[in-house]
């Protein structure tokens, strides 16, 4: 298979993992994403200096990978594939911002670096704690949630439809790349020429394809509206995850446990 | 009752690039045929099938479906009637699990989740996929997927089953599979096919299309034992109509 395909079929895996059952897939999908929206929220809320007051959210991601028995290696990896666009966004920082902020033994860091850390920690922490939420819920159900706390059907269904047709359209991009491999085997990359073309030819499958789904659509009665399948209930489980999630996030975000910390280790040496 | 009664006139249709789809075509469907579409390819078996539930309209001439024209203002109405399984399942299985899929229709025909249920259990059943209802329809096998799709057109109680090249892409075993399923439905049935050996299994009736007219219209044997009109039409004789090539014992259907 095509690298793109492959890709697409490795993030497949994520509503695989959410087939799954437990602590974390039982709650109700609003609940989690609830409290994953609070915590992205509270976690960008920081100053860009900011940096061991992050630390402890990694608490967050890591509890529901292990109560969700999800494998941290596979959610790394997927973090991993997108790290780049965290680097590009931070990149010109250690530029651009070159006043000294921290002295580590004889070595000066300016903030610069330590705004491009912390852009990296926050990376990880939201994407992955993201991460999690898909895999702990499914995309659909996910969809289901955002649909029940009050996002318009139109932006639901257009969320739904992106995700499942990303595959076929991944599968059609890696059809037509295997073409054109097999028939010039001593090329490694394709000519900027022939990339405009593929993927002209692309856009038009995908919207002969977009047609075709749509009159289906439309002969199964289809009017614009999302009607979910299933109905959605709240427990009382779902109430204390979400106010145990409330009281850590407001915890970590208005006190200084790790400055509290490193005081009392400070205070016992000094 | 006219209910599942289809009937055309003069159906003409047009492409917007000026590629004529449909000459003249006229026939009348009643209530409980099985009809069989075969053609070459261009023939215009798909745009005929468009035309059935409204995704096509007449460039001249009229379609009725029971007792109402196919118009832009009743096609809501027809399509409730007449269902269609598309050539391409993924075009047509486009939610993310196999039971959503089976329950957007019945959904969109304003039932809620406690009634759709059973519909969704009872449609899966029929094409015994119930177990498949978890799984993301991209994930299923190419029979898989024919099923689901049969199952996604069930789901919302037709009177007329449409389908475009159901035996296409299918294995041998799938294939068959499908054949004996057909047969138990007691719907009104048109199958546009290049199979034609499923066609005479599954259909009493025949209708050849060539070049966007009808050639040929009758029972399903008398049909493809004309020679001369298969040729014309770009077919070859069903293998259940020719002689062993091996013994040369001669057909038994």
């Amino acid at each position: 298979m095509s690298s793109p395909g492959l890709f697409i079929v490795k993030a497949g895996y994520l509503d695989v993992l959410a087939q799954k059952d437990s602590v974390i897939h039982r709650l109700d999908p609003r609940v989690k994403l609830l409290t994953t929206l609070l915590f992205i929220v509270t976690v960008v809320s920081f100053d860009k200096y900011h940096l061991s007051a992050l630390l402890p959210f990694g608490v967050f991601p890591i509890v529901l990978i292990v109560l969700g028995g999800l494998p941290a290696g596979y959610i790394l990896n997927r973090v991993l594939w997108i790290w780049p666009f965290a680097i590009l966004i931070g990149i010109f920082n250690p530029l651009l911002d070159r006043q000294v902020l921290l002295h580590l033994g004889s070595l000066d860091i300016s903030g610069g670096w330590v705004s491009f850390i912390s852009i990296q920690v926050r990376f990880f922490l939201t994407v992955s704690a993201a991460f999690v939420l898909v895999a702990a819920t499914g995309f659909n159900t996910l969809c289901l949630a955002f649909n029940k706390l009050g996002v318009p059907s139109i932006f639901v269904i257009q969320l739904l439809f992106l995700y499942r047709y990303t595959f076929v359209l991944a599968d059609e991009a890696g059809r037509m790349v295997r073409a054109w491999q097999l028939r010039t085997p001593l090329r490694k990359a394709m000519t900027v020429n022939t990339f405009t073309l593929v993927l002209g030819s692309l856009f038009l499958r995908a919207v002969a394809r977009a047609e075709r789904i749509y009159q289906a659509m439309c002969c199964r009665c289809f009017d614009g509206t999302f009607h979910p399948a299933y109905r959605l209930k709240w427990k009382m489980a779902d109430s204390l995850f979400l106010i145990a999630c409330i009281l850590f996030l407001v915890f970590f975000r208005f006190m200084r446990p790790v400055t509290w910390l490193g005081e009392f280790v400070t205070g016992m040496f000094s | 009752m006219s209910h599942h009664i289809i009937q055309a006139q003069g159906l003409h249709f047009v492409y917007p690039d000026g590629t004529p789809g449909l000459k003249g075509v006229a026939f009348r469907i009643t209530h409980g045929e099985s009809v069989a579409l075969v053609g070459a390819n261009g023939a215009g078996k798909s745009t005929l099938l468009l035309h059935l539930n409204g995704c096509l309209l007449p460039t001249q001439g009229s379609l009725r479906v029971g007792d109402l024209p196919v118009t832009a203002k009743t096609r809501a109405a027809i399509r409730r009637t007449v269902g269609m399984v598309f050539q391409d399942s993924d075009d047509q299985l486009f939610m993310p699990t196999v039971f959503e899929d089976v329950a957007f229709g019945p959904m969109n025909l304003g039932l809620g989740p406690e009634h759709t249920e059973p519909l969704v259990r009872q449609a899966l059943e029929r094409v015994e996929a119930w177990h498949l209802k978890d799984r993301p329809p991209y994930r299923l096998s190419v029979g898989e997927k024919r099923r689901v799709a049969i199952a996604s057109v069930l789901a919302m109680s037709p009177d007329i089953l449409v389908m475009d090249e159901p035996s296409s892409g299918l294995d041998p075993r799938s294939r068959r599979e499908l054949i004996e399923l057909l047969k138990t439905f007691e719907h009104t049935k048109i199958i546009a096919t290049h199979d034609l050996d499923l066609a005479l299994q599954s259909c009493p009736r025949t209708m050849i299309l060539n070049a966007g007219t009808i050639q040929a219209d009758g029972p399903s044997a008398a049909i493809f034992s004309q020679d001369d009109v298969l040729l014309q039409s770009r077919l070859e004789k069903p293998l259940l109509l020719r002689a062993c090539p091996r013994c040369g014992a001669k057909p038994q259907f």
